[in-house]
């Protein structure tokens, strides 16, 4: 009973609070003299945007998640490929690992605009801006995994007679898929804001363009409301990544329910 | 002829030569122990033999064909259990037939009546994590018996586990080695141990591990119950002793 009633206050309201004493201190200064409502509006009125909104938002968020999903699947496929082979092979690490963190430092706002140059306004350049920030995490999530399996493992199956093929199905592959999740996580909220950024530098569509729009009339709470709806989004495919997890790697389950 | 033959192996990392010429042999159906202090390249020895570490010279011989530097052909149980954490206990002791080509439904119709000789009854589908130390340590041995190979490799089978689990755990593994008939050869560095299960015993010397002495256990002597009180076993234990100071006296 007691241990029931610490596990609620420690998972359930203690992560509330924070967000609760956010609500109140939003609640209590917009409309003041200190944030005039027509720069903060406050919580009330950016739900009641979001109310009024949400058939469009809806329409628009479909565009985002699409290019965020196409994004993302060709980012992880990319991350997985590039991590085996870089762990398979000592050369193509040492010529593509440099690379790999370079593409981390170029900053994702300043070659979107060229991407749309190049690419024009569909989603062709929102997408390749989605697979430039999501392969990353994977790919070095993935390669920490693949080297940090107990080498006994290796000697183990290689005993059985095992070749590299095997030796990565059996041993390498479910041993870092932790750490696959632990990137595919990251991996998900960089793929709706990478759509989300490269959608305000053009296109006819997304929760992006719809910011901007709003931005650009000045409509704050309904701007305000897009913010929070993305983050709720993300936040969603977080846990279904959480989820996805639990399916796929059940004995891990107790652990990964403390997520 | 034995059933596995070593001649001269002599084997090392780079440039350090860890055993030196080291020749040993398991008849069928043996149980012989390898003893030696830490560092004497036992497990190097066993390297060689399982074919995962080419040797410098010498050559490995299993029912007369060379199998040096063959992996596959032995079957190999290393110090820890090993048990994948993310494979059920069936896929585990499957694991070595399903790597040789055997189809799972076809392996796991193998296993599934040895789960009760080796006690893990109604362990089939948990996770290893669930699992004591002792039953982790059998089914190990049950995955390490499922390579079906005629000589089995035990890497100190015992030292993960504690004195009361290992003690009621040796009686049980000399039973169910003589019962299927499995050759072995394992390695140890505690005395009493290598006594009480071993129908031979090979002494590894220090630096590089060569074989210093042989010494032959009389079944009559030792498998009994107060075996760890009997004049028999003492006068095994002090013969080894001396054979282990000697070596040890000359390094210093």
């Amino acid at each position: 009973m007691k241990k029931t009633v610490s596990r609620i206050i420690n998972n359930i309201i203690l992560p509330l609070l924070g967000f609760v004493l956010v609500y109140f201190i939003w609640d209590y200064f917009a409309g003041s003299d200190v944030m005039p409502s027509f720069m903060m509006p406050s919580p009330k009125k950016v739900w009641e945007a979001f109310l009024n909104d949400r058939e469009l938002l809806f329409e628009h968020a479909t565009v985002t998640l699409k290019e965020a999903f196409l994004g993302l699947f060709i980012g992880v496929l990319l991350g997985f490929v590039l991590a085996v082979l870089m762990d398979n092979f000592k050369v193509i690490y040492r010529i593509l690992y440099p690379l790999v963190i370079v593409t981390q430092t170029i900053p994702t706002i300043a070659i979107a605009p060229l991407l749309i140059l190049w690419f024009g306004y569909e989603m062709k350049p929102k997408i390749i801006l989605i697979v430039l920030t999501t392969f990353f995490p994977l790919v070095i999530n993935l390669l920490e995994g693949f080297k940090s399996v107990d080498s006994d493992y290796i000697k183990l199956l290689k005993s059985m007679g095992a070749g590299k093929l095997k030796i990565f199905w059996h041993i390498k592959l479910p041993s870092s898929l932790g750490s696959f999740f632990a990137g595919l996580k990251i991996a998900v909220a960089y793929a709706i804001v990478g759509g989300v950024i490269s959608e305000w530098l053009g296109g006819q569509k997304g929760l992006g363009v719809l910011m901007t729009r709003m931005r650009k009339s000045f409509a704050y709470d309904r701007m305000f409301s897009i913010i929070l709806f993305v983050s709720v989004i993300s936040l969603i495919l977080m846990a279904l990544v959480v989820l996805i997890k639990w399916l796929v790697m059940p004995w891990e389950r107790k652990k990964i329910t403390n997520e | 002829m034995a059933l596995l033959e070593v001649k001269g192996v002599s084997a090392g990392y780079e440039k350090e030569l860890v055993i030196e010429d080291v020749t040993i042999n398991l008849n069928k159906g043996e149980i012989v122990g390898i003893l030696g202090l830490s560092g004497s390249g036992k497990t190097t020895l066993f390297n060689v033999i399982s074919g995962l570490l080419k040797p410098d010279c010498g050559e490995v011989l299993l029912n007369g064909e060379d199998i040096t530097a063959k992996t596959g052909k032995v079957s190999y149980m290393l110090q820890k259990d090993l048990l994948l954490p993310y494979k059920t206990i069936m896929s585990n002791v499957i694991l070595p037939m399903t790597i040789k080509g055997k189809s799972r439904k076809e392996a796991k119709k193998l296993a599934a009546p040895l789960f009760k000789e080796f006690g893990l009854e109604g362990t089939e589908k948990m996770y290893p994590a669930l699992l004591s130390g002792g039953m982790r340590q059998r089914a190990a041995f049950l995955r390490t018996y499922l390579y079906n190979c005629p000589v089995a490799l035990l890497d100190e089978p015992f030292s993960a586990l504690d004195a009361l689990t290992k003690a009621s755990i040796h009686e049980w593994y000399v039973n169910i080695m003589r019962e299927i008939d499995l050759s072995v050869l394992f390695i140890t560095h505690d005395i009493d141990e290598a006594i009480k299960l071993s129908d031979r015993i090979y002494i590894l010397g220090d630096k590089p591990g060569k074989i210093i002495k042989e010494v032959i256990i009389k079944p009559e002597d030792v498998r009994k119950k107060d075996l760890l009180l009997s004049d028999g076993f003492l006068a095994y234990k002090r013969e080894i002793m001396s054979a282990i100071s000697l070596v040890s006296a000359k390094d210093e």
